[in-house]
């Protein structure tokens, strides 16, 4: 659990006269829990973007493993182990749950300039999917049509063809969102079960669950790191109550 | 793999099957036009699949297809001009020159999308027209006449009318074959999802630009294979083989008869070409009735004649 796995070192992004990532200098250290937090229009998103490489900062540099990755495309870091999942549900809705995995999959196991072979038979593809399908328990909803699935589980797609990519650091943006409190509370076991193998970094607007699963909280207004530290270090900081949590939280 | 008797094999195995036994007809009734007809079509349907490719699989609307078409067909005009009329020789030469050319217009096209996408194909397109047109010592804007046939040394003999019927029926089953290969592989897969959801692709770990151009490269590959067929079966190129309404033909049969579906491209190519020939004979405004017609499959066939197919066999 030592040592630093993602870094961002003045990271800064603009858009026109917004500035969405203010000079955010960040640590996460392998292993951990990372969760970002922040009132909404936080920029919490722009700055996973930025991590993930759909998104270039206007300065600013993100290091991975010690490496700048600041300007390598997605593709590149997914094949350095990072993977990300989406607010907004962003799966193939034509393809099956399996199907959707095993994409992930495949994006892992050498080059696709493979044109005779059929991808449905095969069993490197579909072992590692159904594993991963079963890991956030969709295994038996493998061939429904991805369409076809509930938001919940839509959720859990998402992180399945995460885990798919077998990545070492995950960004998960907001997994939780539109869940119902069973569904987020099989989400929440799910993390526990994930953040014994993987570092995450987790944003998310359900405070109970953050609370209970971060290592370290990063909280995040208007663009500005105003603190990180433990939850409970948090819970009690005097910036943070005043600009989010607000003073009538309970602590 | 057993394939099960459901409607959607059922109609692909007899309108091939008619395909198959068309000479028959024609020879036993005498009927040597059906057989120019028919040979039209399959070579319509084979340009339609490798459009298919990209546009119903890959979700590339390539509005200039029809420049492979004529970059095929003038390279067999001018290797003929010039005395050379081996199949052996023109007819790579046409392939690799249609790849190559796809490449280009792909790589720089393949950056943008949607409209982008559409506009900057349709002037490729355009560009080579003119080059076309502009070939004054190959006939210029009023084309090319083929002093000869491509020759194979024997067999098959494209002046045989049923023997190049059949080169091209084998030449469409053969690609049909391949396209089924290919959708269905790795590669077809990497090719959907970027139809799909490309952001997700290169989230995932997919560069996927790379796997969209050599869908283009085969798909205008196997278009100029059907510009040499086409050539050859009217014995001309000319520019008009290219005009982007060309390339809207090759649109239409897509979406008619079904986009991403493997046979759907047979069915449009089969439905433009049957009606156009019926239709134009009953007046000379055809395409009033031709038109309604397309917009009615649009709006009320999902997915076109392949997909009418496919619901019927739900309904059941």
């Amino acid at each position: 659990m030592t040592g630093t796995i993602l870094s961002t070192n003045g990271l800064i992004k603009r858009f026109g006269g917004l500035l969405a990532t203010d000079n955010v200098s960040l640590e996460i250290a392998t292993g951990e829990l990372h969760a970002i937090i922040g009132p909404n229009g936080a920029g919490k998103t722009t700055l996973i973007r930025q991590l993930s490489g759909e998104m270039r900062p206007t300065a600013g540099s993100v290091m991975l493993d010690g490496q700048d990755i600041t300007a390598a495309p997605m593709h590149r870091r997914s094949h350095m182990g990072l993977a990300r999942s989406y607010q907004i549900t962003s799966i193939f809705p034509d393809m099956t749950a399996r199907e959707n995995v095993a994409l992930a999959v495949q994006a892992h196991d050498g080059h696709s300039f493979r044109f005779w072979a059929p991808a449905a038979d095969d069993a490197r593809l579909a072992g590692p999917a159904l594993a991963a399908l079963d890991q956030v328990g969709l295994g038996a909803r493998a061939d429904i049509p991805a369409s076809a699935l509930s938001h919940g589980e839509h959720r859990q797609l998402e992180i399945a063809m995460a885990l798919a990519t077998r990545p070492r650091l995950l960004l998960l943006d907001e997994p939780m969102a539109g869940m119902g409190p069973d569904e987020s509370a099989r989400m929440v076991a799910l993390l526990k079960t994930l953040k014994r193998s993987l570092t995450i970094v987790l944003i998310e607007h359900d405070m109970d669950a953050v609370f209970q699963l971060a290592d370290r909280l990063t909280v995040l207004v208007y663009g500005r790191a105003i603190a990180t530290g433990t939850p409970e270090a948090i819970r009690v900081n005097r910036e943070v109550r005043q600009a989010y949590l607000g003073d009538g939280h309970g602590g | 793999m057993a394939i099960k008797p459901t409607p959607t094999v059922a109609v692909a195995t007899i309108v091939l099957a008619g395909f198959a036994l068309l000479p028959v007809y024609a020879v036993l009734a005498g009927d040597s036009f059906v057989l120019s007809l028919g040979t039209r079509i399959l070579v319509m349907a084979l340009a339609a699949a490798s459009l298919n490719l990209i546009l119903g699989y890959g979700g590339m609307v390539s509005f200039g297809h029809a420049a492979y078409l004529g970059v095929g067909g003038y390279v067999v005009g001018i290797m003929a001009y010039h005395g050379v009329t081996s199949a052996w020789v023109q007819w790579p030469v046409a392939i690799l020159l249609s790849a190559a050319v796809a490449l280009f217009i792909g790589a720089l096209s393949l950056r943008t999308r949607g409209l982008y996408f559409i506009m900057i194909t349709l002037a490729f397109a355009q560009m080579i027209y003119y080059v076309g047109v502009g070939l004054y010592d190959y006939g210029g804007d009023d084309g090319l006449t083929l002093n000869a046939r491509s020759d194979f040394g024997g067999f098959p003999s494209l002046d045989d009318r049923p023997q190049f019927y059949y080169l091209c029926f084998i030449l469409l089953v053969a690609a049909l074959y391949l396209m089924k290969r290919l959708v269905g592989s790795r590669f077809g897969q990497v090719i959907r999802g970027a139809k799909s959801n490309d952001p997700r692709m290169h989230a995932i770990g997919f560069p996927t630009m790379r796997y969209r151009l050599t869908a283009f490269v085969i798909a205008g590959a196997v278009c100029g294979l059907a510009g040499v067929l086409l050539a050859n079966q009217a014995d001309f190129v000319s520019p008009a083989t290219m005009h982007w309404t060309r390339s809207g033909d090759l649109i239409v049969m897509v979406v008619l008869g079904g986009m991403g579906s493997l046979m759907g491209p047979v069915y449009g190519a089969l439905t433009v070409l049957a009606l156009e020939e019926s239709l134009s004979s009953l007046t000379h405004y055809w395409k009033i009735i031709f038109g309604p017609f397309l917009v009615l499959v649009v709006l009320f066939g999902k997915g076109g004649i392949a997909g009418l197919i496919a619901r019927w066999e739900r309904r059941k």
